[in-house]
């Protein structure tokens, strides 16, 4: 039996990687492009669907994360307009790079190299940060969205940032007020890095909400994911025009994913990420790992290595969401043994 | 691949996008009501069980 001109197998097999990507997606406001490409390009797609159908994907799951946000209060649109018109430009000037060095024939192995170190120079911040555990700056889901950010909960480069005080200043939610030009100079940089690297940009622009500008982590997942909807809209509108979205790929997956999401933004307001951010780090680490891997198979023309970077890479993705939902059912029963210490 | 119609490129591709983004509104609000109706049952179980 065939639905959507899928088996039931792999319509099963696209609804449950769609809510694993969605569980990552709803609680760290990245994960899609990162992980839903590299999958369909090694089960056989051409690029342009994978990496159409993977936009069209994240598109459509960064609708239903933001509006799950949204009800949680933790969307700033002000923040987010700013970021998309500091990021657009960013991202044209990034291809413009791209072109340039494809002209010189280096276009491939730069970013690759460029790809692997960020991923894996974030992700082993992260990790320090995690391991470190004295907060200075560690991701706190459950910060304050309204009131003023208190002050151990801001990094240190975020302090700096904020002691630039060039006017226009603008006030975000979390009680933080950044100058306007220090948050399109984050949002070029985040869109610079973007457009170079060819991906959403979750996993760059959510840390430099939080570590850059300040702001407070909930607000920075809302945030970017409500940003990811114009650039997702925009990048999946522009493969479709060309024939690269491929909707019996996206639907089942959506389906999953929209599932998924729920969970993970559910989640966010339950797990304190102290708990969880070092699965992040590790997470990034590992889709570092499995790039690099991917490039030295290619190079050396070993395919087999193309599937143990995907598998490195769906490891990763898939030991993190299932941390984000032990930690939930972990802090759910914390809950009610200290609301209720007789029970103990 | 889903044919959406023999209409111009630009509409295809409008079409594509907004039947995801009809999709995404539609789970959306479905798996809403599931956790309004479930959520909390499923919450409790998960503390006690």
């Amino acid at each position: 039996m065939e639905l959507l001109g899928l088996s039931l197998a792999m319509l099963a097999l696209f609804v449950g990687f769609g809510l694993l990507i969605g569980v990552l997606f709803g609680f760290f406001g990245m994960g899609g492009s990162f992980l839903v490409t590299p999958a369909l390009l090694v089960m056989g797609y051409p690029t342009r669907v994978a990496v159409g159908s993977g936009l069209a994907f994240v598109f459509g799951t960064s609708v239903i994360a933001t509006l799950k946000h949204r009800d949680l209060g933790q969307v700033d649109y002000k923040l987010g307009l700013l970021m998309i018109v500091g990021t657009t430009a960013g991202i044209e000037v990034g291809k413009e790079i791209v072109v340039h060095l494809e002209g010189l024939g280096l276009a491939g192995s730069i970013i690759s190299v460029t790809y692997v170190f960020l991923l894996g120079g974030i992700g082993a911040f992260v990790t320090y940060e995690a391991l470190k555990g004295d907060s200075g700056g560690g991701i706190d889901h459950e910060a304050d969205t309204d009131g003023p950010a208190d002050a151990d909960d801001i990094p240190d480069i975020a302090k700096t940032i904020q002691s630039y005080r060039v006017p226009p200043m603008i006030d975000l939610r979390g009680g933080v007020t950044v100058s306007l030009w220090m948050i399109l100079a984050v949002a070029f940089a985040t869109g610079l890095l973007s457009g170079f690297l060819g991906v959403g940009g979750g996993f760059i622009r959510m840390p430099a909400l939080f570590y850059l500008v300040g702001v407070p982590v909930p607000i920075a997942v809302g945030t970017d994911l409500f940003e990811i909807v114009f650039s997702g809209g925009l990048g999946s509108f522009l493969y479709a025009l060309d024939g690269g979205v491929d909707l019996s790929i996206v639907l089942p997956l959506l389906a999953g994913s929209a599932f998924g999401a729920r969970v993970g933004s559910a989640a966010t307001s339950i797990v304190d990420e102290d708990d969880i951010k070092i699965y992040f780090g590790l997470m990034l680490l590992g889709g570092s790992l499995a790039v690099a891997v991917r490039e030295i198979g290619s190079v050396y023309e070993l395919p087999i290595l193309n599937r143990v970077s995907l598998a490195l890479i769906l490891g990763s993705a898939l030991l993190v969401s299932g941390a984000v939902v032990y930690s939930s059912i972990t802090a759910l029963r914390e809950e009610r043994r200290t609301s209720s210490p007789s029970v103990e | 691949m889903i044919e959406v119609g023999s209409l111009g490129a630009t509409l295809d591709a409008a079409t594509l996008i907004g039947a995801v983004l009809l999709e995404a509104i539609v789970l959306y609000g479905v798996y809403g009501v599931v956790e309004q109706l479930l959520g909390h049952r499923v919450v409790d179980r998960l503390r006690t069980a």
